[in-house]
């Protein structure tokens, strides 16, 4: 039987071979078709020479987690030869290069042989070692088009743009793609029984990665300053940021930038230059990943405790800093809501998509502006730096900044008094001046120890109590702000709660559970304080599952410490091997618990 | 606890400047440092040469670490805004502050342990990222808030309070400002008025970098005998240079003793420094001259004090990032916005 659009293929190959832009080109051909399409790049620490693996899932039933088993492996690194055949299901394809035969450790005779000469059939055509090498990778991607039934057309477009203006290197990239077309129509049983044809699921989507988003979020939220310090895997959000500012931020006029992208010397530095900016007024945000936040932690503080707006983009990879950091992870939770000494607490929001990177990057402008503190997005590598089908970005024009509560020159006029951190609203947020407002009212010394009302220091242990008491007001008010958890609710009596890219893998888990005859509620939570609906999802289910990519159910922790949650009322499914986690793990994971806890299933399942 | 030199004469501390505002609205609160502390001097320059310059007191935005020094900005320029940040951080916070309102005077007060110890790298970045600011570090030799021990600035061979001699090489911020590019290098003595307030009206005129390295006393920790950071030890080895010719933007930087002459200067404590006044033949406009003769006095154990280097056509942070003439900061969603109708472009580039 003949299966359209739904199967993972995973190319191996070797880092710095230019297998990278071929296999973009192959994903983003099959997204060019309408097809929905989720890629996973799973590469090393290192810049040449190491196993790198890219992952294209194609489904049109939204399944798009990382799946343990492959359909199609096109393996190109003799290297990894072994646990590649190994990780192919039962019937799945291998594509490799058989010009030196089949290599003895890939006999398994459940699957289908896929053999092409590849190194053969560039010799002839080819002279230049380099080009050689690289055409290596146009020739499967020619044999795949033919092998899955891509449309060639859609790859000979993709070819001529991404190299108009290189029209030299346009034929032979062509050229390199038709030898492997054409043998494998010559030799080879085309298509495969697991094939792609067009379709109208990803019309109108977008194919983009989760830093990106952020970055084009960041542009449009108006941010102004963006200071930062490369790290894996958060380096692209300042690069985007930097790349489309330039281009729709640039005075056409003047030649001038409406924006500032400064590299510092360190997470510090960069962390200290928001502060400064945020300080004087200027939406300004870092990128980092959970090395950096370490590094953060003082100045994290400083900010809480000054009421300084400040956004992070917290890409979250595998800890430590030597350990695996280009593997994902959701580890660094605890770190960032309680960062630095003192009582601290810090708002994070959690996407789980492109699109909600962009609301999010914008949308935390607003929010910590408005409450004059730091807000952390916390993304992590799987979705920052994987390309995916996402809903397009929107901006409703006239949409204005909320810049909170600061006061201008006229406002200064009218005031009798100003107290920076007087609570006059009674939402524990002060009002603020920026340097230079006015000529004799509204200055005031910021400073990170402690201070009364009016920002005059003093070490009075009732201002410093009233202080942090009024930070816990504060907190509440931040509760009401932050996006709600997306919630799907049919009245079962077990519910399962996730965040971020546990979110990816979650329609497969409920789809391949309802199989079993399980079916669960679902909570998304996209924000750290809770909405009192996280609480009331948790008290109204008798089983709690909570999905977490960490070791130690950092989550969890945040639910029972901020919310009037008991431990027993929620089981955790953690992964935390650094891969995404599978729709596998966490079906393995739930049908434990309903055989252990011997909970009732919804329909008998005939085995 | 001393007084920042509060009005009891009246000339000329009520003489009005030139946009109508005394010497006192320069002031800020009263210090809670210790009484004789070099760091009050330092304060008490800034307000002068604010004052004398007729700036708008509002128009300042101050900045500082953590230590004795960094608390300072509380004691002068008391209508503006300060922000006392973490230790070692000034040089970041004061980079972004800068980069977001480039309308702003920015002076940064740091101390030697805050700049050369924990703060030594932002130290040097903010200098190469030519931060459009007046960075003042009250060099004391010692960790005055945490009661005396060494900092990096601190002399081999010098001693502490308990006669313990330092036993690492020591680090010149001058030397460092010079190398790393800086465009306005000098260093003067707190208690040397006469040199110091001169410096800083240049400095706060100086487009781009400004570094004063001023020696101040710790009269808790650092003022005896086997100290090199002593009032006794600096009156003993300074060795001054004056720039003869440096010709501010706006106005001409008063000198104050002719070449080869030397001048007695009353000292806070009541004693008095003398300088001397090099030949006209020191040129403030050559880094390498200039890192040549500080680093040669520095051998022959003299510190040299004055205008040591000064760049003509000084650049700041903003020429480099090329931001608009308007600060940041005031831009509102209007030009920073793209709009739907880009967002609609962009979305098609992800197709
Ligand atoms: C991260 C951190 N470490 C240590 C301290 C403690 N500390 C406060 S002030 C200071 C030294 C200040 O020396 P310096 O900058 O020379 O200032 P001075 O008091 O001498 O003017 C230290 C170590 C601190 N505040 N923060
Ligand atoms: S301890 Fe030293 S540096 Fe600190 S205030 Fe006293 S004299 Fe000044
Ligand atoms: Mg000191």
């Amino acid at each position: 039987m003949t299966t359209y659009n739904e199967f993972v293929i995973r190319f191996a190959n070797v880092n710095g071979s230019g297998s990278a832009s071929a296999n973009g080109m192959f994903a983003k051909s099959l997204f060019r078709m309408g097809i929905p399409v989720a890629t996973r790049n799973i590469f090393p620490s290192n810049i040449q020479g190491l196993p790198t693996w890219f992952e294209v899932r194609i489904s049109e039933r939204g399944h798009f987690g990382r799946r343990e088993d492959i359909d199609i492996m096109v393996a190109m690194n003799a290297e990894t030869y072994e646990e590649d055949v190994a990780c192919l299901r039962p019937g799945g394809y291998l594509v490799y290069d058989n010009t030196r035969g089949r290599p003895r450790s890939l006999q398994r005779s459940d699957i289908v042989d896929v053999g092409i000469p590849i190194t053969k059939l560039i010799l002839p055509e080819f002279s230049d070692p380099k080009q050689r090498q690289l055409f290596k990778n146009i020739v499967y991607l020619g044999a795949m088009s033919a092998l899955l039934n891509i449309d060639f057309s859609i790859l000979t477009g993709m070819v001529s743009s991404q190299y108009r203006g290189k029209d030299a290197l346009i034929k032979p990239n062509i050229h390199a793609m038709e030898i492997g077309r054409n043998y494998a129509y010559k030799y080879l049983d085309c298509p495969f029984d697991m094939q792609v044809r067009h379709s109208e699921l990803a019309k109108g989507k977008i194919f983009v990665d989760g830093n990106e988003s952020a970055a084009i979020g960041a542009v449009y939220g108006g941010a102004t300053v963006c200071a930062w310090y490369p790290i894996t895997p958060s380096t692209s959000v300042a690069e985007a940021f930097e790349k489309h500012a330039l281009k729709l931020r640039t005075n056409q006029d003047t030649g001038r930038k409406n924006f500032a992208v400064i590299q510092a010397e360190d997470e510090l530095a960069a962390l200290g230059m928001v502060i400064g900016a945020g300080w004087n007024g200027a939406r300004a945000f870092t990128a980092t990943s959970g090395p950096g936040i370490s590094l953060m932690n003082e100045f994290l503080g400083l900010a809480y405790f000054a009421e300084i707006p400040a956004v992070l983009f917290d890409i979250q990879r595998a800890g430590p800093s030597t350990g695996m950091p280009t593997r994902t992870q959701q580890s660094d939770l605890l770190s960032v809501a309680f960062a630095s000494h003192g009582d601290t607490r810090h708002p994070m929001l959690f996407p789980s998509s492109p699109k909600e990177c962009f609301d999010f990057a914008s949308a935390s402008f607003d929010i910590s502006e408005r409450i004059q503190s730091p807000v952390v997005v916390m993304s992590d590598l799987d979705l920052g730096m994987n390309e995916m089908t996402s809903d397009p970005f929107d901006w409703e024009d006239g949409r204005k900044y909320d810049r909170g509560k600061v006061m201008s020159f006229d406002d200064l006029e009218e005031s009798e008094a100003f107290g920076r951190y007087v609570d006059s609203d009674g939402d524990g947020i002060g009002y603020r001046t920026l340097p230079g407002t006015h000529p004799s009212k509204g200055s005031f010394f910021t400073r990170g120890t402690s201070r009364d009302e009016y920002a005059v220091y003093t070490e009075a242990p009732e201002a410093y109590s009233e202080n942090m008491d009024r930070l816990v007001r504060k907190w509440e008010t931040i509760r009401e702000l932050m996006p709600k958890s997306e919630i799907y609710e049919a009245n079962h009596r077990a519910g399962i709660l996730f965040y971020g890219t546990s979110a990816t893998p979650m329609k497969e888990s409920l789809d391949m559970l309802y199989e079993e005859g399980v079916e669960l509620d679902t909570l998304r939570i996209r924000s750290f304080p809770f909405g009192h609906e996280v609480q009331e999802f948790i008290d109204s289910h008798s089983t709690v599952f909570l999905v977490e990519q960490n070791r130690d159910a950092q989550m969890k922790t945040l639910i029972v410490t901020d919310l009037n949650v008991h431990p027993d009322q929620i089981q955790s499914i953690l992964y935390y091997g650094g891969m995404s986690i599978s729709a596998d793990f966490i079906v393995n994971a739930v049908l434990e618990a309903y055989e252990r806890d011997k909970l009732p299933r919804l329909r008998e399942v005939s085995s | 606890m001393t007084f920042v030199a509060k009005p009891k004469i009246h000339h000329p501390l009520l003489k009005v400047n030139e946009i109508g505002l005394k010497r006192r609205d320069y002031e800020g609160l009263v210090s809670t440092l210790c009484a004789g502390c070099g760091h009050d001097s330092v304060s008490a320059a800034l307000i002068q040469a604010c004052s004398e310059l007729s700036l708008p007191p509002h128009k300042f935005a101050k900045l500082s670490g953590i230590g004795c020094s960094s608390k300072t900005p509380s004691y002068f320029l008391g209508n503006s805004h300060g922000f006392n940040s973490v230790h070692g951080r000034m040089p970041s916070v004061a980079t972004g502050a800068n980069i977001a309102n480039r309308d702003l005077i920015y002076i940064g007060v740091s101390g030697d342990g805050d700049s050369a110890s924990i703060g030594l790298g932002q130290f040097a970045h903010a200098v190469r990222r030519k931060i459009n600011m007046l960075y003042i570090v009250d060099n004391n030799g010692t960790y005055g808030l945490t009661k005396g021990q060494f900092s990096a600035t601190n002399d081999r061979g010098s001693t502490n309070k308990r006669g313990v001699p330092n036993l690492y090489t020591s680090i010149d911020l001058v030397s460092m400002a010079l190398q790393i590019g800086a465009s306005f290098v000098a260093r003067s003595f707190s208690g040397d008025k006469t040199q110091l307030v001169p410096l800083m009206k240049a400095a706060l005129l100086h487009r781009g970098f400004a570094f004063i390295d001023v020696i101040s006393p710790c009269v808790m920790f650092n003022n005896h005998d086997g100290s090199t950071k002593s009032y006794g030890y600096i009156r003993d080895h300074s060795a001054p240079v004056v720039d003869a010719d440096f010709i501010a933007p706006q106005e001409e930087i008063e000198i104050y003793y002719a070449p080869g002459t030397a001048e007695t200067v009353a000292m806070p404590d009541g004693s008095s420094l003398r300088l001397r006044k090099l030949e006209d033949s020191y040129n403030p406009r050559n880094r390498v001259d200039a890192l040549a003769y500080v680093q040669n006095a520095l051998d022959e154990g003299e510190v040299v004090t004055g205008l040591l280097y000064v760049e003509d056509d000084s650049v700041d942070c903003h020429e480099v990032l090329e931001t608009p003439d308007v600060p940041l900061n005031s831009l509102d969603e209007s030009v920073l916005c793209p709009g739907s109708a880009e967002l609609a472009a962009v979305n098609d580039s992800f197709r």
